[in-house]
């Protein structure tokens, strides 16, 4: 799990954003935003991250796929991420 | 008026003693007679005088010793009147003492060993601690005789202070948080009203904004919000403003605080200017840069008390609706819940609507409830015509 | 282009460009003539001028110099020579009371464009009263220009400036220094009003003229091998002395050493300190200033208390360290 660029690379853009993010802590198929304080503002930003880190464009309406972290993973994946740091 | 001193009659002269008056007042004399006789250690010596005149006063007494210097008559000049006239300041000063012999300069001068009091310190050393808020007591000298040098201050500077400092923010905060909203329940006579908002046609609107828009160029509902709240805000002014000694200002352009929650406690509502004139996408760059610099702690002190209203909690905490608590010493709060889909009637039927509560809390000495819902009236109406915000 | 002379050598071509170029410049002084000079600066000019150009003078200083002052008066320009600075005290009341004043004391309508040069300086065991080092006397009379060449290029440049100042202006040639080599740039300076930064450095700035300036570099060399690195200036002119040179060397390194000949007492040592430390100077320091002198004692003959009572590279050296506080 841990040696996955794209997991890691996603838990970057949450703590980029979410300084205070243990990633340990992280519990992959609950709602990130349950354990995760980020607003929407904060949201925001880090779809914009993932935009940036993966080159992957992310429309609104996919939003409703990023709820956990494994969904998150899987869905820049399929997406064809370059998982490129 | 012309001042007689005794002369000096030998190179080592210091005072002679007065023997006898060769003249009285009112006598002319020429220049060369004797005035006086005085007796110095060497023989009685008949003074002359230098210059013609009459004798006005004689200010000396028969065996007074006088020193070289002191006046010891005057004279009146030739034509002057004998009319008192001020007496010039005495400049005679009498000759110096003897100077005392000279104590033995030592060869070397050491410097004495520094006393606790006063660190040792080079004069750019000391500058620099000063720059630098390094206190020099304690710092280890490496100069000569244990000096602290420039080089010792630099290498005592303390390291950038650690982040631990925002425990200590945060206490600071919740104080100042707590007077506020102390001092807003104990002066601002509140009244609430809350309206329920259609939010479909901004939320279609949106949809489509974004689809067509770059991830960096997407709107969030919130800018629609305070946008849709600044424009209705110029229907009813007196929700905008500042209410300070009993008088009301209202604003002339609304510059709305946005309510932003601090990562780890605390709460800040910077200002966002003139939000009625900006464009939508303006508003969202600015909302996110204020939202940036207010988790930084860096916002400018206008931002902070330049607020004419304020709106909070713009739908993400998932509360239905907010009873505001107003920041003094403004006049209005407007609160907005979460959007969720509700059931409501349209046209005679029962469907699902995304929909979300507004709410005012607003100061009953400025306004009244009639007011106030014609403000959240214009408000719902603005969110309904998003295309024109 | 340059070439290699000595100190002496370069002295008498710039007494030869002298004679030749004005016909109002003479040398008159003690075996200048026949003798060619005690330090042989004057060799040959006897020859190459005649008597009236090259004149031995009486053993009298305070004759010859006032004699010197009367031909200037008269629209000459002599160069008088003074043997040695100890010989000088003779003639210090045709020096400082004539000469020195004579411009002043006639409202401006006399000059005394005389060039006066001495020897100065110990180190040839020729013991107490042959081996002063008064140049501080001399820079302390207002009316005096006073310089002190320490190289060649200086020795070569100077003679000719000084004698268009129409003022008088006393030259001190180390004595150490006539055998001294050096490179004689073309063109030479013929500057006598600034000093001159013979050594760049950083840590600190030891200022210097005449014969301690071989002294002063000799310690800078060492010092580099320690990883101190001194700046080194050449005073060059004594009065007056070159305060934007002294300021710039001084702020740059916070660290002033003065090395003087002298005995410290009254020195110009303690002249250069004085000004740097009641100036804003003050405050870019990083060390109080420091000065290496003569010993305070008579010059010893004793060959080895002669070398012990001067200044020296080592001495320059430690203090140097001092100053760093090593």
């Amino acid at each position: 799990m841990n040696d996955d660029p794209i997991r890691s690379g996603v838990i970057d853009c949450i703590r980029r954003i979410a300084p205070e993010v243990e990633p340990a802590a992280l519990v992959h198929d609950r709602p990130l935003r349950d354990q995760v304080d980020l607003d929407s503002m904060d949201w925001l930003n880090v779809i914009v991250g993932f935009h940036q880190r993966f080159g992957v464009d992310i429309p609104e309406a996919d939003y409703a796929k990023l709820v956990t972290l494994d969904g998150i993973v899987a869905y820049l994946r399929a997406k064809g991420a370059a998982a490129d740091a | 008026m012309i001042d007689f001193t005794l002369p000096s009659l030998g190179a080592d002269m210091d005072e002679g003693t007065l023997l006898e008056w060769r003249v009285v007042p009112g006598q002319a004399v020429n220049k060369g007679d004797v005035i006086a006789v005085v007796d110095t250690s060497k023989a009685a010596i008949d003074i002359e005088v230098w210059q013609p005149g009459v004798v006005h006063e004689l200010m000396a007494q028969v065996g007074q010793k006088i020193p070289v210097g002191t006046v010891i008559a005057r004279l009146r000049a030739p034509g002057e009147a004998a009319a008192a006239t001020a007496p010039a300041p005495t400049a005679a000063a009498a000759l110096p003492q003897a100077l005392p012999p000279p104590a033995p300069v030592p060869v070397v001068v050491r410097a004495p060993p520094a006393t606790g009091a006063r660190p040792r310190a080079t004069p750019a050393a000391r500058r620099r601690a000063g720059e630098l808020g390094v206190p020099l007591a304690g710092l280890a000298g490496s100069g000569p005789d244990g000096a602290v040098t420039l080089a010792d201050v630099e290498r005592a500077r303390p390291a950038p202070a650690a982040p631990a400092a925002a425990p200590d923010r945060a206490v600071e905060m919740r104080k100042v948080i707590a007077a506020a909203m102390a001092r807003s329940k104990r002066e601002i006579p509140h009244y609430h009203l809350a309206e329920p908002v259609p939010m479909r046609a901004a939320l279609d609107w949106l949809r489509a904004h974004n689809a067509a828009a770059p991830v960096t160029g997407r709107l969030l509902p919130a800018v629609l919000l305070i946008k849709a709240v600044a424009l209705a805000l110029r229907e009813v002014p007196e929700l905008n403003g500042v209410f300070v000694d009993g008088v009301f200002r209202a604003a002339p352009s609304a510059h709305v605080g946005v309510a932003i929650s601090l990562r780890g406690g605390g709460l800040v509502a910077p200002a966002l200017h003139d939000v009625a004139d900006k464009p939508l996408p303006q508003l969202m760059a600015e909302l996110g840069d204020l939202v940036q610099r207010a988790r930084a702690f860096r916002l400018r002190s206008s931002e902070l008390g330049d607020a004419t209203v304020t709106v909070t909690n713009l739908g993400d905490t998932g509360v239905e609706l907010v009873h505001g608590v107003i920041y003094p010493p403004q006049v209005a709060l407007v609160g907005f819940g979460r959007i969720a889909e509700r059931a409501a009637v349209e046209a005679g039927q029962v469907v699902a609507l995304p929909m979300l509560t507004a709410t005012l809390a607003a100061d009953h000495r400025v306004s009244d409830g009639h007011r106030g819902a014609i403000f959240l009236a214009r408000l719902r109406d603005r969110l309904q015509r998003p295309a024109e915000l | 282009m340059s070439r290699t002379l000595s100190y002496r050598e370069a002295l008498r071509e710039a007494h030869r460009e002298a004679l030749q170029r004005d016909p109002r410049v003479f040398l008159m002084g003690e075996d200048v003539g026949r003798y060619g000079g005690s330090y042989a600066v004057s060799k040959g000019l006897l020859a190459e001028f005649g008597e009236q150009r090259v004149r031995d003078t009486p053993l009298s200083e305070l004759g010859f110099v006032g004699a010197g002052v009367g031909a200037a008066l008269g629209g000459a320009r002599p160069i008088v020579e003074v043997m040695t600075v100890n010989f000088s005290l003779l003639a210090l009341d045709a020096i400082v009371n004539s000469a020195a004043l004579m411009r002043h004391m006639s409202g401006g309508q006399f000059g005394v464009p005389l060039v006066i040069r001495m020897a100065t300086g110990a180190g040839r065991q020729l013991a107490a009263q042959h081996s002063h080092s008064l140049e501080n006397w001399y820079a302390h009379v207002p009316g005096l220009r006073v310089l002190a060449p320490a190289t060649v290029e200086d020795a070569r440049g100077m003679l000719w400036s000084a004698l268009q100042d129409p003022d008088p202006v006393v030259i001190f040639e180390h004595a150490q220094l006539y055998n001294l080599e050096g490179e004689l740039p073309e063109p030479w300076t013929q500057d006598i009003a600034h000093a001159a930064l013979r050594r760049e450095g950083r840590d600190l700035s030891i200022v210097t003229h005449g014969g301690c300036l071989p002294k002063a570099l000799e310690a800078a060399r060492q010092l580099e091998g320690e990883g101190i690195s001194a700046e080194v200036l050449d005073l060059r002119v004594l009065r007056p002395l070159d305060d934007v040179a002294i300021a710039a060397t001084v702020a740059k390194t916070r660290r002033l050493l003065v090395v003087d000949e002298g005995w410290r007492s009254g020195s110009l040592a303690a002249e250069l300190m004085a000004r740097v430390v009641e100036s804003a100077l003050f405050y870019e320091l990083d060390a109080p200033p420091a000065r290496v002198c003569s010993e305070e004692v008579p010059i010893p003959y004793a060959k080895h208390l002669e070398e012990a009572a001067l200044p020296q590279p080592a001495k320059i050296v430690a203090a140097a360290r001092r100053l760093l506080g090593r």
